[in-house]
């Protein structure tokens, strides 16, 4: 059959135009999603990050007389670490908490959460305390002022005592060479 | 066959459970019936961090547990619904609430559909004006006589189209 040309095939730069723009659209919405599936929604942003540390007073776990406050954390980079005798990745972070014990650059402060005394004080016993004093808050008292809603989760507090980041999750070495070295590096050059 | 049956009937009656075990505000004391309802009304409003697709109100969660007894307390230390909402913001931030704020970083959120569905309309409004625009077309008169000389020929010719 002969082929005749049709009108609307003439090549209409303003019509191709338009007519990608709903793909182009699609695609970018596409796009959006994919993102979006590719964030953990576990990891909720906490709006603490740059504000100063909430006020708090728990007895310490191994040394009840003795109350760890806001005061402990003044003066000195301060790793705060939320954890439980019943979590299990707390147990996977213990030994890089364990490696980053020594390190002179911060304490290691403990909230040890939602726990009861016996079984957090064993974990220790049995493998080793990274912490420099842990506030034991088993009824989630300072828990909530920190916005605490999982274990473990890790905030960063400068001397100052401002909060400068939180990580949410278990520390491993990935997380602690791409993310918190070189911020405690740089809340360290701060001074 | 016989014990796919029995977990079928297992996971029916632990559904079951699931929902007589659902909380109640029994636990909780109120002076009044509005200072209940208000209760409901606010923990119903709020997140459950843990279980994200949960309410305050509907969660089993420790942490809810937690939260619900903190609303409560504020609630009867005589607090504001705002200033116990602003009071989870700050800590736990907007997320805990189930309806996002309005303000510019959740302006995509709240207003992308209506931009979509705009920009949409945009475009079948375009398509049905140019259809409307461009209506079929007559047959030219050269079209008309080269349809009678096809139509002429035809009877001599075997057919060609198929």
């Amino acid at each position: 059959m002969e082929s005749t040309s049709l009108p609307s095939s003439k090549a209409n730069p303003r019509r191709l135009f338009f007519a990608l723009v709903p793909l182009a659209l699609f695609i970018a919405l596409v796009a959006l999603l994919v993102f979006g599936l590719g964030n953990d929604p576990r990891k909720v942003p906490s709006p603490l990050v740059g504000k100063p540390a909430p006020e708090f007073s728990l007895p310490e776990l191994t040394d009840p007389g003795r109350r760890v406050t806001r005061a402990d954390l003044m003066g000195e980079i301060s790793l705060v670490n939320v954890w439980a005798s019943w979590c299990s990745s707390c147990r996977a972070e213990h030994q890089a908490l364990m490696a980053l014990s020594d390190n002179p650059d911060f304490q290691i402060v403990g909230l040890n959460w939602k726990d009861e005394a016996a079984n957090a004080t064993a974990v220790l016993r049995l493998t080793g305390n990274p912490y420099d004093m842990n506030g034991y808050d088993p009824d989630n008292t300072a828990g909530i002022h920190w916005g605490v809603y999982g274990a473990p989760e890790t905030f960063v507090v400068d001397r100052h005592g401002i909060i400068r980041y939180k990580h949410i999750g278990p520390i491993d070495r990935r997380v602690w060479e791409q993310t918190l070295q070189p911020l405690v590096a740089q809340l360290k050059s701060e001074g | 066959m016989s014990s796919l049956i029995k977990t079928l009937l297992l996971s029916i009656l632990l559904l079951g459970a699931a929902s007589v075990g659902a909380y109640t505000l029994e636990e909780f004391t109120f002076d009044s019936p509005r200072q209940q309802e208000e209760f409901r009304e606010l923990i119903g409003k709020l997140r459950c961090l843990v279980c994200q697709n949960e309410s305050l109100a509907g969660s089993q969660a420790e942490l809810a547990q937690d939260l619900r007894n903190e609303v409560y307390k504020m609630m009867r230390a005589g607090q504001s619904q705002d200033q116990i909402l602003d009071f989870l913001i700050a800590r736990y931030g907007d997320f805990v609430l189930y309806d996002p704020p309005l303000k510019p970083s959740t302006y995509l959120l709240w207003f992308g559909p209506f931009i979509l569905i705009g920009i949409g309309a945009v475009f079948m409004v375009r398509a049905l004006l140019r259809k409307k625009a461009t209506p079929d077309q007559g047959l030219s008169d050269a079209e008309r006589q080269r349809l009678a000389d096809m139509l002429a020929n035809r009877d001599g010719k075997t057919d060609q189209t198929s």
